[in-house]
């Protein structure tokens, strides 16, 4: 078990979250980084899919009574395990009643605490995953809290692999690509390239819903009204006041707002590791670039073993 | 509203990448009845036969985003499934549509924005209320957060833009308008509709069977409440 002594800015229970229920206007969300979160379930032996803590900004101090195989995955937030520091991409061993202190972030905006075996919690609609929002999944559907005591499970799939090296392109980026979306030729040529050579700064306003940016304004398409439809993951919307919002993981179904841009699939994962002021600078690719760019990234994940 | 009228002015599908992992299939570009109901009978065919690599669905006024698996398939593989499909929409047929009633306190703290909204249309604040009370609604789809109907059948009198900037925060249970579209806020999140006023009842709630008081296809009245019918 894990026994939670204090549980950080905003940690809570993830998978890779639920797919198909779209249509009564419930997101998938799952982890913010998902490439970190199945690196750190293959570390640990676990399948891909298994739930793991996922710490944000600030991470937690956790005490396991009976010990565990862990590795942290994604950014790191300077932990130590019994006063021995621990990186991340590392699995280590909790002896029985040992204490995990994690602190603030040195790098991105998430870790992920894998053990192995998996974090066990009781199955909302297929997925662990914890929707913040709406209260729903998880454990208790919200973020953890001190005192809080979770199970850890039996999801074992492999040895631990705790010499797995992970490649350079699974890393966090600051140049985030995207495709076309729907609305990308309303924009005008001069909103298109302002979008594309300026840095935009991530507001504190950025969460597992959508991250707000700030930047050169993005001159919205003239009489821009349209008929809200489905938007994807990664939406990039322009609302009137010109700067630009990211839809993630516990987005939005549907939206209103004209999109001048899709951050691709394979980018996602560095979108969740953006932290409040970072700046980045959005890239255009085509469809076929886009999918040979995620290929490379199943690749470099799958090679982990 | 039967299939035989909807399909005779009919425009044909239209098929638009929307991500690397996603396609649009777009009836239109306005809300009307017969959109609406492509889009029902496409959600409904879909979810009875599943297509290979398609993981989530999307619905909207007038049209579906359907997220697939981009390492299972791709944009024109998944088009070339679906277009024999779409264009025999007609052959799916859909339940009855349910009747819903939803208490509503309007204006003050509930509502901020109906003065804004009365003032925009020169009327009074009484009479956005009557308006927007006296109508019959359908839910077109469910979106934007989970419980979150899109209802159609707004009088065209109450129309309104939405907010140029949104809220940060909206508390849930808001009814709001955006355009020709009204709904209700199940939680409080961010939004941009101009909020008239506010429901006591849970529209999304999961440990209740359906977890949505709405769905798809269901016909909604508002009938208005006093703030202290709203606190009981």
């Amino acid at each position: 078990m894990i026994r939670v002594e204090t549980p950080g800015l905003l940690t809570t229970v993830q998978d890779l979250g639920r797919m198909g229920f779209g249509p009564v206007g419930v997101s998938p969300s799952g982890a913010a980084d998902a490439v970190a979160l199945r690196v750190g379930n293959r570390l640990v032996g676990n399948p891909e899919e298994a739930a793991a803590l996922e710490m944000t900004l600030a991470g937690g101090t956790f005490v396991f009574p009976e010990g565990a195989l862990a590795v942290l995955a994604g950014s790191d937030f300077g932990a130590a395990m019994n006063d021995a520091e621990v990186g991340p991409w590392k699995p280590f061993h909790l002896p029985p009643g040992a204490r995990l202190r994690t602190g603030h972030t040195r790098s991105g905006a998430r870790c992920y605490l894998c053990v192995r075996g998996g974090v066990e919690v009781k199955s909302f609609l297929g997925s662990a995953s914890t929707h913040v929002l709406s209260g729903l999944g998880g454990f208790e559907g919200r973020a953890l809290r001190k005192g809080d005591v979770l199970r850890i499970g039996n999801r074992v799939e492999n040895e631990p692999r705790p010499k797995g090296a992970v490649a350079d392109i699974l890393l966090p980026r600051k140049t985030i690509r995207v495709t076309d979306a729907p609305q990308s030729e309303w924009f005008s040529e001069e909103s298109r390239s302002i979008f594309f050579s300026s840095g935009y700064r991530v507001t504190e306003e950025a969460n597992r819903m959508g991250l707000r940016l700030e930047g050169p304004a993005i001159p919205t398409p003239p009489g821009g009204q349209m008929v809200t439809e489905g938007v994807p993951l990664g939406a990039v919307q322009v609302p009137a006041g010109g700067q630009p919002i990211i839809l993630f993981v516990e987005q939005q179904t549907t939206g209103g707002y004209p999109k001048i841009a899709n951050v691709i699939t394979a980018d996602m994962s560095s979108v969740g590791q953006l932290r409040p002021r970072d700046e980045i600078r959005f890239e255009r690719v085509d469809q076929s670039t886009a999918r040979a760019i995620l290929r490379e990234q199943e690749e470099a994940i799958r090679a982990i073993h | 509203m039967t299939g035989h009228e909807s399909s005779l002015a009919d425009l044909p599908a239209r098929f638009l990448p929307a991500s690397d992992q996603s396609l649009l299939v777009s009836f239109g570009e306005r809300i009307d009845p017969s959109a609406s109901l492509r889009v029902r009978r496409l959600i409904r065919l879909l979810e009875l036969n599943p297509i290979r690599g398609v993981v989530n669905l999307h619905p909207a006024y007038c049209s579906v985003l359907i997220r697939f698996d981009a390492l299972v398939t791709e944009h024109g593989e998944l088009e070339a499934l679906l277009r024999p499909q779409v264009e025999n929409l007609d052959a799916v047929s859909l339940p009855e549509p349910r009747e819903v009633e939803i208490p509503v306190c309007y204006g003050g703290e509930f509502g901020a924005d109906l003065a804004d909204v009365a003032g925009l249309h020169e009327m009074t604040p009484a009479q956005v209320i009557a308006l927007h009370s006296a109508a019959v609604y359908t839910v077109d789809f469910l979106g934007f957060a989970p419980g979150f109907g899109y209802l159609s059948g707004l009088p065209g009198e109450l129309a309104t833009p939405r907010l140029p900037v949104p809220r940060r925060s909206v508390p849930a249970g808001s009814v709001g308008i955006a355009g020709n579209q009204t709904g209700v806020y199940p939680f409080a999140t961010a939004g941009g509709w101009r909020l008239i006023g506010r429901t006591p009842v849970a529209m999304f709630r999961s440990d209740r069977q359906p977890m949505s008081l709405l769905s798809i296809g269901d016909r909604v009245r508002f009938h208005p409440i006093s703030p202290e019918e709203f606190t009981r």
